[in-house]
């Protein structure tokens, strides 16, 4: 009884000090981020773990590019991240929220490209989709005769005959994940030029059209793409959007749909055939470098041809690697120091 | 008129018992239909708690066995090209042999070690199996070649030998073979190409690839990059850690204060509004004090983010006012005439109140504890908040290092990409967790008879 006061005491007089005691430096590389870039880091985490036996192994979290980016333009010192994965280049709003912060050395790292895929059950009908019908299954208001009216579409082969005769049901990444940029980027911007809209729209007008989405049969999803799978389990209609590395572990259960004819495949994202891909990133705190060990050689390492050439473990994992040229050059760019 | 109705004095004695009779035919009736409903609810929750069990330990029980391939690794001079280790009597300083010890280190890690996987798989594969270099690799866990360099660095003289070494075979294989994947399905749907599959089925008829009970799972670290290593041993210090500081903290906290509260405080608007306070703060929202422990811990007093001290530190907060009511409950109960007694006897109020009244709430107090550490150790959405859900690949060594819990480690498992592997593993780690707290609440149970008989 008497020790276990003790003890109790002690951890109580501990914590309440502690303010001061735990500000020393942090020696583990600390990453948060996109979670389509998550599988991939966690990769490259561990095998520097075990490349590495002076440094920790990095630890790797997850929530979505935005708020990757939110925490690493928190500022700079222990508590903040030092590595922010993401989907898609930082905003110009969250460079200004990071200079506001006191992080102004940021160093962009673009290590490889992923696909982005529609996909239904294995079990159902084949799609063949174009970003103008994927904007005409979507979109609130649609042009029918010249003139903006309700969505009137219900089923697939209302908009195409060409498609299933299947009740619309779309479930999108919400706007926390990059993957939603490139999504209305490449697909909704892109269908609704073809599908046209009415002349003469102011600009606030025209980014409202286009991101405004119907309320029935289109969810917008905020987890992750597992998230997304089981939406489709449950309602064997839904069309999904994914990664091209989560439906390549998911073959047996998933069925891709074409885009502009084109299947997605490592091959036909990396050739730039396939119309829906982006590249991939994280961002450094230069700030950080020198005084959380192992930054360095940590980017020098996820850069190696081992990690993201062609052939390497990266590659193995779904990642489609970018050239050689260009991870050089993004090497280069990093290790000179911020632009 | 009805019988009942009529005045007592006009009813015949037959007709009086027919009264009586039918009053306790309608009481009869009720009250079994009570006991029927009541018998209901019942089977109807143990069935719930029933076919949840029945669905996790079926999902999860293939998790606890694990294929492993019996692989005769040979380190080829001609693949593992490396300098001789470096020796200490060849260098002047310790740290200069440091140097170049780690130096040698880093160049075997950086030795293309699938090689020698490769040549130990070929050399296991009936002779002349044709199959590419890519498809065969997929069938041993990419760790393999960790696990076979980790031997090389351990004892540089194998060098040019052959030697028996077990590796696992990978996530995807272990789909195949367990059949978690459709087996009929088409090449295109499949994980594996044909000539993988086919040499797996190989393997295990000739028992290069064999079933154990999988260690890995308990005393294994998270792995994306090796899921079929993937264990739960990080997690599990992790919620280790964290109970501890939980219990140190919240328990003589939470006593304290209850003590205070309910013996010493004198009845006041004051700690009326304490109390008032206390009830309300039970029945926030876990997830209110993630966003606190968040805005106070790490942002304000700049504790490192997903460590188990902040964790357990959230945590505590959360249990306290589950130990403070459940404590003051139990005091209350104590009987008056035992505190007048030790009074009586002229023992001071701290001496009636420590000597005499807490030993009797201890079995409540161990109970409220044990309840409450348990709430604890299953709580997921505050840590999710103070950067808990995070990938970690090594064991914490002290409770400032980065971690992940065991409800965490759930809830990541779950969002895994690898659907049909880690599945059965999420199951697999509820089973775990589902342990954990039943031997916390045995242990409890078993304090308490004890104490009890003791009182």
């Amino acid at each position: 009884m008497k020790t276990a006061l003790l003890v109790s005491a002690a951890v109580i007089a501990l914590a309440m000090t502690s303010t001061g005691a735990f500000a020393q430096s942090r020696d583990t590389i600390q990453v948060s981020g996109s979670s389509t870039v998550l599988p991939f880091a966690s990769i490259v985490a561990e095998e520097f773990g075990s490349a590495f036996p002076e440094f920790k192994t990095p630890v790797v979290g997850s929530g979505g590019t935005g708020a990757g980016l939110k925490q690493f333009c928190e500022g700079v010192g222990d508590n903040t991240i030092d590595i922010a994965n993401a989907s898609r280049p930082i905003k110009d709003s969250e460079r200004e929220v990071c200079t506001t912060n006191g992080v102004t050395d940021i160093r962009e790292v673009q290590f490889g490209f992923d696909g982005i895929v529609f996909a239904s059950a294995a079990t159902g009908p084949d799609f063949a989709l174009t970003p103008v019908m994927v904007y005409k299954a979507l979109a609130a208001q649609v042009m029918v005769d010249g003139k903006l009216v309700d969505n009137p579409y219900k089923t697939w082969k209302e908009i195409d005959a060409s498609l299933p005769d299947m009740p619309i049901v779309l479930a999108i990444p919400a706007s926390n994940h990059g993957t939603r940029e490139v999504f209305q980027e490449k697909v909704v911007a892109a269908g609704a030029e073809e599908a046209g809209l009415p002349e003469g729209l102011s600009d606030e007008d025209k980014a409202k059209a286009l991101t405004t989405f119907r309320q029935d049969g289109v969810t917008e999803i905020a987890g992750d793409y597992t998230e997304t799978l089981a939406r489709l389990k449950s309602d064997p209609n839904t069309v999904g959007v994914f990664g091209l590395s989560f439906y390549d572990e998911n073959k047996d259960t998933l069925k891709v749909a074409t885009v502009d004819g084109i299947v997605p495949t490592n091959e036909s994202v990396a050739a730039g055939e396939y119309p829906v891909s982006r590249p991939l990133y994280f961002y450094v705190k230069g700030q950080h470098i020198g005084i959380v060990p192992g930054i360095e050689e940590y980017v020098q390492f996820f850069l190696s041809d081992a990690m993201i050439g062609e052939g390497s473990t990266l590659e193995a994992a779904g990642l489609i690697p970018q050239p050689a040229d260009k991870t050089a050059e993004v090497l280069a760019a990093f290790e000179a120091g911020a632009k | 008129m009805a019988i009942d109705t009529l005045p007592i004095a006009k009813q015949t004695p037959a007709e009086r018992t027919q009264v009586v009779h039918d009053g306790l035919r309608a009481r009869h009736l009720s009250e079994n239909i009570f006991k029927g409903l009541g018998l209901a609810a019942i089977i109807l929750a143990l069935g719930f708690v029933a076919l949840l069990f029945t669905d996790i330990i079926r999902k999860g029980l293939p998790a606890f066995t694990q294929e492993n391939m019996h692989l005769s690794v040979n380190f080829d001079p001609a693949i593992v090209k490396v300098d001789p280790v470096p020796i200490r009597n060849g260098f002047a300083s310790e740290a200069e042999y440091q140097a170049a010890s780690l130096k040698w280190q880093r160049s075997v890690a950086l030795l293309n070690w699938n090689k020698v996987v490769e040549a130990s798989l070929r050399a296991a594969a009936p002779a002349g199996y044709e199959i590419d270099t890519k498809d065969l690799l997929t069938i041993a866990e990419t760790d393999a070649r960790h696990e076979i360099r980790e031997r090389f660095v351990a004892n540089p003289t194998l060098l040019g030998q052959t030697v028996d070494i077990d590796v696992l075979a990978s996530a995807s294989a272990v789909n195949w073979i367990k059949g978690n994947i459709d087996r009929s399905l088409q090449d295109s749907q499949q994980q594996l190409s044909p000539e993988a599959r086919s040499l797996i089925d190989t393997f295990v008829e000739n028992g290069v690839i064999s079933r154990g009970f999988a260690w890995s799972i308990l005393t294994n670290v998270d792995s994306r990059a090796a899921p079929a290593s993937a264990g739960l041993a990080g997690a599990f210090f992790g919620s280790l850690y964290m109970m501890i500081i939980v219990i140190l903290l919240a328990v003589p906290i939470g006593v304290a204060s209850a003590i205070y509260l309910e013996e010493f405080a004198p009845k006041s608007k004051v700690t009326d509004f304490i109390e008032v306070n206390i009830n309300n703060l039970a029945a926030v929202p876990s997830i209110v004090f993630g966003l606190l422990g968040a805005a106070v811990f790490i942002n304000y007093m700049h504790l490192p983010i997903s460590a188990p001290l902040v964790g357990g530190l959230v945590l505590t907060l959360m249990t306290l006012p589950t130990i403070i009511i459940a404590t003051r409950g139990a005091l209350l109960g104590v009987s008056p005439a035992l505190r007048q007694a030790a009074l009586g006897m002229g023992a001071s109020k701290t001496q009636m109140v420590f000597h005499h009244v807490l030993p009797v709430t201890f079995p409540s107090i161990l109970t409220a504890t044990i309840i409450g550490v348990a709430h604890a150790l299953g709580e997921t959405a505050p840590l999710l908040l103070i950067g808990m859900k995070a990938f970690v690949a090594s064991v914490p060594a002290t409770p400032m290092d980065q971690a992940t819990a065991l409800p965490v480690q759930i809830y990541l498992w779950q969002g895994n990409e690898d659907r049909n592997f880690f599945e059965p593993r999420t199951a697999a780690a509820i089973m775990v967790l589902l342990a954990f707290m039943i031997v916390l609440n045995g242990i409890a149970v078993y304090l308490r008879s004890r104490l009890e008989k003791r009182a």
